[in-house]
């Protein structure tokens, strides 16, 4: 870019074609990085994504009329202006890039180390950190008043769950203050993808959260498809379709489940996980798979569905459906249920917003968003579908968006089903080649973004990949509080956060 | 809530098509397994799962064992809150660097006599993980492992015959009692 007068953010995202994902790419300088900052802080942006690729720091933004920038600003010295300060839900993604790279965000308000917990032998290379000498001393935030308690918990949970740290505050039963602290699960992703082929990657990418493999999967081939011009045929993109509303439709029946197991009703706990079994078996005969794992690849998908399979979806919709209603009716004239779930953990709309909170967390909160409709992509670009959103933001609205959302699904499914025509499930010629690529994909528990570098040999250079879970996590620690300590694991039920994606 | 439950009575035991390739392969499992387990253990086998850092996908088929098609639960096998209560720690996930300490002190802090089960590809040999800076290496190069289930993830019936495999005794003698 000319060194001519510094642009305005909303000239930055406008300005230029965008490439053919979508993202208008731009070099910025620091002040107008800090402007974008400010932009987002101001509502002007959502900020998407934020990451570390080379010498580069690069924030992915949206705007209000979900036009997609990605703005990238050389960091001379190794650090750049930092985007917390100005606009916090930056907060946790800048101290996880520099553990990760070492590039630091100057004026980073928290200096706290977050995925590096001071135990990984080897940091490629990296000064020691504070985390590092110091690993036993993490500092929590401090908390004083009189009669206060502490509760920590984890990162071992008593149940099934994956693995985290929660620092409750307590004032008798009610919570105080909850800080979480994460990055146990975190396995490597960005440095074992770089240098890997395509095909390599994306088993690594789509295990980064099992239970949103399809998304991730799907997020990492249109990336990767933009980056090289790939043409996916069109049975293959309704495939696409029909795989990932079945994920969805599955974790949001046992969520569904869950939460009311959460308040004791363990007959609709029973009947969601027996229709999700059924989900999950019908997975398996009509695409090989009970989760659906590597059925998503780079230029198509790796599973065709014959006549039989397309009887066997109708029908397990159908049972599902029934089935389903019948107990989403329980709940709704269930006085004792919705005792425990209506105004309980209440996130306000305004912060919903702020962090650009994806999927039921943020729709529950009245963000009206849904990476499907607002940043078209097939097969939903050519679909009728509905966005749920609920205003109140408690427990019982992110439940009841779930419900709706299993709805949509069906009826999108259905649709899916009768626009199969016959033809391949794979590009032909699909050699990557060197380019860069972005995709948003709509995963249960909301938006996740992707974006992938290829070298000249068509191999990742880099790949970076942000869960909904970023912008989500956060906001449990406000919903909590002054919440009873026995409704944790409610509220914690309802968003249903990712570790794993999240600590990549 | 009533007519729910009155429905459930009416339809009897929830089951589901028997895998293709078996048919009668879940009950003959679980049948055993339930046999095994009693002889060995009394009544029941308590475990405790521990998520050292997989992706999830483990703990989506574990719990599935607790749905009512497999319903683990009815053979005494059950699923408990805290390592003191366990006989079994079932451990899913390339160990990650973060989570080594952790699943060491819940190992030690489970009493004896004890079994790891370990549960995945990724806690076999860490799966597509493998090689990952940030991972320890598979659940054996933290503790000793006693049965090894394989799948990306295993499903609930394979999941269910490794349980199977390790009250079983993987050599056919009495199953070791694991000493560290």
């Amino acid at each position: 870019m000319s060194a001519s007068a510094m642009r305005e953010p909303s000239e930055i995202a406008s300005n230029g074609a965008p490439d053919r994902d979508g993202f208008v790419r731009t070099e910025v300088t620091a002040e107008e990085w800090n402007g974008l900052a400010y932009a987002c802080a101001e509502g002007q942006y959502d900020l998407t994504a934020l990451w570390i690729d080379g010498d580069r720091a690069r924030m992915a933004l949206l705007s209000r009329n979900h036009g997609r920038a990605i703005a990238s600003l050389r960091c001379d010295g190794g650090h750049y202006p930092s985007v917390g300060r100005i606009h916090p839900p930056a907060i946790r993604l800048e101290r996880a890039m520099r553990d990760l790279y070492g590039t630091i965000p100057i004026g980073l308000p928290d200096e706290r180390p977050w995925l590096d917990h001071g135990v990984w032998p080897a940091r490629r290379g990296l000064e020691p950190t504070a985390a590092m000498e110091d690993k036993q001393k993490y500092r929590f935030l401090p908390v004083e008043g009189e009669g206060l308690h502490q509760i920590p918990v984890g990162p071992v949970h008593a149940g099934i769950i994956e693995p985290g740290h929660f620092r409750f505050t307590a004032n008798g039963e009610t919570v105080v203050r909850l800080e979480e602290r994460l990055g146990y699960a975190h396995k490597g992703i960005e440095a074992l993808c770089a240098g890997r082929s395509v095909e390599e990657a994306a088993r690594i990418v789509g295990r980064i959260s099992g239970d949103s493999t399809i998304a991730y999967a799907f997020a990492f081939a249109r990336a990767v498809e933009a980056a090289c011009g790939i043409e996916v045929p069109a049975r293959a993109q309704i495939l696409r379709g029909i795989l990932a509303e079945l994920e969805r439709i599955s974790h949001h029946i046992n969520d569904f489940g869950a939460i009311c197991n959460d308040v004791s009703a363990a007959a609709i706990h029973a009947s969601c996980t027996l229709l999700r079994e059924r989900l999950l078996q019908a997975a398996e005969r009509c695409f090989g798979h009970r989760m659906m794992m590597d059925r998503i690849l780079p230029g198509g998908v790796a599973a065709d569905l014959g006549e039989d399979g397309i009887g066997r979806l109708r029908q397990v919709l159908s049972d599902c459906e029934r089935s389903f209603e019948m107990v989403v009716r329980i709940y709704d004239e269930s006085p004792s249920i919705q005792d425990r779930t209506v105004t309980t953990g209440i996130l306000r709309a305004e912060l919903a917003r702020q962090f650009a909170a994806g999927g039921h967390v943020g729709r529950a909160s009245g963000r009206d968003f849904d990476s499907r409709r607002d940043t078209p992509y097939s097969p939903y670009d050519a679909l009728e579908f509905e966005v749920p959103v609920r205003p109140q933001g408690d427990v019982d609205a992110r439940a009841r968006i779930r419900v709706e959302e299993v709805r949509q699904s069906m009826a999108i499914i259905r649709q899916l089903l009768g626009r199969l025509e016959p033809g391949p499930v794979r590009a032909t010629s699909s050699t990557p080649a060197a380019g860069e690529g972005a995709a948003l994909a709509e995963a249960f528990r909301g938006d996740v973004f992707i974006t992938v570098r290829l070298d000249e040999a068509g191999r990742v250079a880099h790949c970076h990949a942000r869960d909904a879970s970023w912008f989500q996590w956060p906001l449990l620690e406000v919903a909590i509080e002054g919440n009873i300590v026995a409704d944790f694991p409610l509220c914690n039920k309802s968003f249903n956060c990712s570790y794993s994606g999240h600590d990549i | 809530m009533y007519k729910l439950l009155f429905q459930a009575l009416l339809e009897g035991t929830a089951v589901t098509d028997p895998p293709a390739d078996s048919p009668d392969m879940l009950a003959e499992a679980a049948r055993a397994l339930a046999e095994r387990a009693r002889r060995r253990l009394g009544r029941s086998l308590a475990i405790r799962e521990v998520d050292a850092g997989s992706c999830n996908g483990c703990e989506l088929e574990i719990h599935a064992l607790n749905n009512p098609v497999y319903d683990v639960e009815r053979f005494g096998l059950k699923f408990v809150a805290s390592p003191r209560h366990a006989d079994v720690l079932l451990v899913t996930g390339p160990v990650t660097w973060n989570m080594k300490e952790a699943l060491e002190r819940t190992y030690a802090a489970t009493s004896e006599p004890k079994w790891v089960a370990a549960a995945g590809d990724c806690a076999m040999n860490c799966g597509v993980f493998a090689g990952s800076p940030a991972c320890v290496g598979p659940v054996s190069a933290v503790i000793p492992v006693d049965v090894h289930i394989p799948g990306c993830p295993p499903p609930p019936l394979e999941l269910l015959r490794g349980l199977l495999t390790l009250v079983d005794g993987t050599t056919g003698e009495p199953i070791r009692k694991t000493s560290r």
